[in-house]
């Protein structure tokens, strides 16, 4: 087979004419070199291949998966891959536009894939799988050109993250896959482009979403202000004295209805007014707003620089020393913010210097490992730590457990040396988080 | 007791969950103007960002679309177009995209018009059953003027719309005068607290909860809520000072550290967390509650200073609260206080403080708003809870000012008026995308230019056949827009900078002539977007709408908002 090496439409030889003529759009655009493309596109018969040939990963099928995988398809990729655990729900339908009434239920990857297949004609394949990401090893990553995540969960997007990084192997150059990451909250997203290890990651870039602050306890119990307060006291404090041994299921109204009457009743004693059902719901389940208008853009971001990354027919967001992030805002007029996102040394994932992490000495090491939950800079729920000498806390197996929980209340100064350096695990993330602690005082 | 649930228990209904989501942004409200909406959508070319900017609006339920589109289906269509399958070739484009994106939403109407555009605008009154008008490009100036018309006339919101390979362009005709009260700011911008300037309640509320301060035990020093720890220490300034507040950022940073110097240390977590409100207060909310210049803007606004029986609501409240602002120098207060350290008890007094202070001043403005209802012989009465949400948001109201986009003739410069000085400036700023409108102006004109080369009067895209000597060619019209644009303004730029302009402008226009008219699912995809995203504000005059002309640039990933 030649190369198309000149600027004049060539049929794909594989493909009778006809299916060809689909993609007259877009072969306009990939028979031709412009202004910026690299010196080395070859227009015309190269890129279609590639596009042809390349098998690429969506993570997530709900508001940003259903629009990357229509992106995706309408834009010649033919052998498309989908994640997802979840079933669709009544609230998806204003936006995650591949599901309708009747598929309420059903998992949202199976259905999203079948729709778009039957939409997109023959030639285009969508391979749906309805579960984890973490059900998933190395060798099942690695037959991914990319991977497009379309998340709304942070600690999803670490643990796919985290797995790329480690599966860099620098004899091979297959083993990079590039990531693209899109996420939105209402008017505002942001679309990013990571190549593991060569450039600023999730994990460098983790400080960028901070978790909301939670409102102390103390507040909760006995001086609530706002009618979430209210909420929060029936959700965390309420529920655990009256209903102790049934599972909370926010997604069963019955529960709501409670927690409502629960937060409302509060909320007259303490003589606070606003708590509603919406809110309620809205507090419990922590619902983010979410519209299919930031859902397009945001989605048609990331398979815009997918669809430039594979074809080479214009230059991408993500390559070192270049621009690789994108903020979008769309409340007040139109506003983004493209920038390239530094790699950070410290890194607990890509890099190669442990983090210093600033830590009251006289604190126990119970309420730091507590504090790490919220510190933005790590995020961790149930973190094992140590230092090269010795165990200090181990979450599992219950033995360890045991023989280390008495450190929980010990001194972080009688444990570690000021600049120690810890290794942090968590069951959630496939790496070793390292961090220096430096004492505050 | 079981038996006693009121209504609002039984849990939402099954519209208030379908768009639960959507709903936490605009509330009933918005979703009652989107519901009472018809939007027409005029589709040219390959007719791909139309539909996409369609389907992000069908989906939140719009009341009614209709798609005019006189295109059949070819082969072209199939792959780039999501909402068309196989077996609709050859048939009309505009009845099998109406039909799938009617599958979105069963709440929401579907209509077609398959007669070409120029028969469609014939009609008499064919554009009057809609609340705002889409059009995509390539459509024929006369007609695009004719729609402009029609939308300064009508005040009838137009948008145009380019999707051209990598790049994207829409312009936006608002009414002359589109107010938006609802701004929705973020809820850091919105506290006026007043500490400067409080009014007796205030004051007398305070000196109740800081009334020996110095010798309270820590558990009731610890809950002073900040506001009264605030007006305490400002008390204590002002006796050093002849009298006067904190003026500028040296003072602000002094009184913090004596806000800061007062904490106690001796508590259990060696600190107090009102008082770390208090100082972290400091320097964002001792400022004179001066309006922003838009907010005078608009009190000086013509419509604003001659009221008569044909005002809007919006102008006779925006009157009498510039009266009041006259009267008081202070806007309305919007009486809400953000959340801090504080008992409930004492916490839920201070909001009533507030609150009732912002009642008396929406009491006051409601009463001239009637005064002046009176005077100018007004037949209906302005909404009590328009001028209440209007006295909330008094300090972040907007004005937009819509204008005609331009509408490119052949042969004839592009007239810039009042902005020409501006953009002339804005030509030169490094990274600045307004020589990419530019060369979406150029491609327009090479389009409105009839075809030497065939009969008629057949429009041609540019790249379409022969890309490099339509390069050459747009290239040329670009240097010829950029030129009059630098003499209207009256400017003059120099080299190297005016190559720089030139040369970045060719190239927008040779990557715009790549693509030959072509349309990029990605980019018509992501302009559908944000046009329906300003749709929804427009429809729902809620949030602050573009400007008036956006540009997307797909290769830097980037966009940029100009005021044309
Ligand atoms: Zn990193």
């Amino acid at each position: 087979m030649t190369l198309a090496m000149t600027g004049t439409v060539e049929l794909e030889p594989s493909q009778p004419s006809n299916a060809r003529a689909k993609w007259k759009h877009m072969d306009t655009v990939l028979d031709r070199s412009g202004p910026f493309t690299d010196p080395d596109f070859r227009p015309g018969e190269t890129p279609k291949e590639s596009l042809a040939r390349a098998k690429v990963l969506v993570i997530g099928a709900g508001g940003l998966g259903c629009e990357m995988l229509k992106d995706l398809a309408s834009s010649g990729f033919r052998d498309i891959h989908v994640i997802d655990m979840d079933t669709i729900d009544v609230s998806n339908l204003n936006r995650q536009f591949l599901f309708r009434q009747e598929d309420v239920g059903k998992f949202k990857a199976e259905v999203a894939a079948q729709r778009v297949e039957k939409r997109s004609g023959s030639g285009v394949k969508i391979t749906p799988y309805c579960g984890k990401i973490q059900d998933k090893d190395e060798d099942y990553y690695k037959q991914f050109a990319m991977i497009i995540c379309g998340l709304d969960s942070i600690e999803a997007r670490r643990w796919i993250n985290a797995t790329l990084v480690g599966m860099v192997d620098e004899e091979d150059p297959d083993s990079l896959k590039p990531l693209i990451d899109g996420g939105t909250e209402g008017f505002k997203g942001q679309a990013r482009v990571i190549f593991p290890t060569m450039t600023s990651c999730i994990e460098c870039q983790l400080d960028m979403h901070a978790p909301r602050a939670a409102v102390p306890l103390c507040t909760l119990a006995t001086i609530p202000r706002q009618p979430q307060h209210c909420i929060e006291w029936a959700h965390i404090i309420a529920w655990e004295e009256e209903r102790k041994g049934d599972i909370l299921d926010t997604d069963d109204p019955e529960h709501i209805t409670w927690l409502y009457q629960k937060a409302l009743k509060r909320a007259e004693q303490f003589n606070i007014s606003g708590v509603t059902y919406s809110m309620t719901q809205g507090v419990v389940k922590n619902i983010i707003p979410a519209i299919a208008s930031t859902n397009a853009i945001v989605a048609a971001a990331c398979c815009n620089e997918a669809f430039k990354i594979i074809t080479s027919c214009n230059p991408c967001l993500g390559l070192p020393g270049t621009d690789n992030y994108m903020m979008y805002t769309g409340d007040e007029s139109v506003y983004t913010y493209t920038f390239e996102h530094q790699k950070k040394p410290d890194c607990p994932v890509c890099g190669n210097l442990s983090r210093p992490l600033q830590v009251n000495q006289d604190s126990t090491l119970g309420e730091f490992l507590d504090s790490l939950t919220e510190r933005p800079e790590a995020q961790l729920k149930k973190p094992t730590i140590r230092t090269e000498a010795k165990s200090l806390y181990y979450q599992s197996p219950p033995s360890l457990e045991e023989q280390t929980r008495h450190n929980l209340s010990k001194k972080l100064s009688e444990l570690v040396e000021n600049g120690e350096e810890v290794a942090i695990q968590d069951p959630a993330f496939p790496t070793t988080f390292k961090y220096k602690l430096v004492f505050q005082k | 007791m079981e038996n006693e649930i009121p209504p609002a228990l039984q849990g939402p209904t099954a519209k208030e969950k379908k768009y639960d989501r959507q709903l936490r942004l605009w509330g009933a409200h918005g979703q009652m103007a989107l519901e009472e909406s018809h939007i027409l959508l005029i589709n040219s070319g390959p007719g791909v960002v139309g539909l996409e900017t369609l389907k992000n609006l069908v989906l939140p339920g719009i009341g009614n679309f209709t798609i005019q589109d006189s295109a059949v289906v070819t082969q072209a269509d199939l792959g780039v177009n999501f909402f068309l399958e196989d077996k609709h070739m050859g048939q009309f484009r505009a009845e099998h995209t109406c039909n799938l994106l009617k599958e979105l939403n069963p709440d929401v109407e579907g209509h077609f018009i398959t007669e070409p555009v120029e028969l469609f605008l014939n009609k008499p009154n064919a554009l009057k059953p809609y609340t705002l008008v889409l059009v995509t490009a390539p459509i024929r100036p006369e007609l695009l003027s004719q729609l402009s018309s029609h939308a300064n006339a009508t005040n009838t919101p137009l948008f145009y719309i380019h999707s051209v390979g990598f790049y994207s362009h829409f312009a936006i005709n608002l009414p002359l005068a589109f107010p938006v009260v609802d701004t929705h700011p973020s809820p850091e911008s919105t506290t006026d607290l007043r500490l400067l300037n409080p009014w007796p309640e205030l004051v007398q509320y305070a000196a109740e909860k800081t009334k020996d301060l110095e010798s309270m035990n820590n558990e009731d020093h610890g809950h002073v809520p900040y506001v009264c720890l605030l007006l305490y220490y400002l008390g204590q300034w002002r006796k050093d000072h002849d009298g006067r507040v904190p003026q500028d950022y040296k003072e602000k940073t002094a009184f913090r550290n004596l806000v800061s110097d007062a904490a106690r240390t001796n508590t259990p977590e060696g600190s107090e967390e009102n008082y770390d409100e208090a100082v972290a207060a400091v320097l964002k909310s001792l400022n004179p509650a001066e309006p922003s210049s838009a907010v005078k803007e608009i009190f000086k606004a013509p419509e604003c200073q001659r009221i008569d029986e044909q005002s809007p609501s919006f102008w006779i409240i925006a009157r009498a609260i510039s009266n009041f602002y006259d009267k008081h120098t202070a806007l309305p207060l919007p009486g809400s206080v953000p959340d801090m350290k504080a008992r409930s008890a004492d916490y839920v007094q201070l909001q009533n403080v507030y609150k009732t202070k912002a009642r008396k001043d929406i009491a006051e403005v409601l009463e001239d708003v009637r005064r002046i209802e009176e005077e100018v012989g007004k037949k209906t009465k302005v909404d009590e809870k328009e001028v209440e949400t209007f006295c909330k948001n008094a300090a972040h109201v907007k004005l937009i000012r819509g204008r005609p986009f331009h509408v490119v003739q052949a042969g004839q410069s592009i007239k810039w008026g009042d902005r020409a000085k501006s953009l002339a400036q804005m030509l030169t700023f490094p990274g600045s995308l307004l020589p990419l409108y530019i060369a979406f102006l150029a491609y327009d004109e090479f389009t409105a230019t009839p075809n030497k080369d065939s009969l008629g009067s057949a429009s041609q895209i540019p790249g379409a056949a022969d890309a490099r000597l339509d390069v050459e060619n747009v290239i040329s019209v670009s240097r010829k827009i950029i030129d009059d644009l630098i003499n209207e303004a009256g400017t003059f730029i120099e080299d190297p900078e005016y190559s720089e302009v030139l040369s970045t402008t060719a190239d927008f226009v040779k990557e715009l002539v790549r693509a030959g008219g072509a349309e990029l699912h990605n980019i018509s995809a992501l302009t559908g977007g944000l046009v329906s995203q300003e749709v929804i504000k427009v429809i729902t005059e809620q949030y602050i709408p573009v400007d008036n002309t956006c540009v997307f640039d797909g290769i830097r990933s980037k966009s940029e908002v100009i005021r044309v």
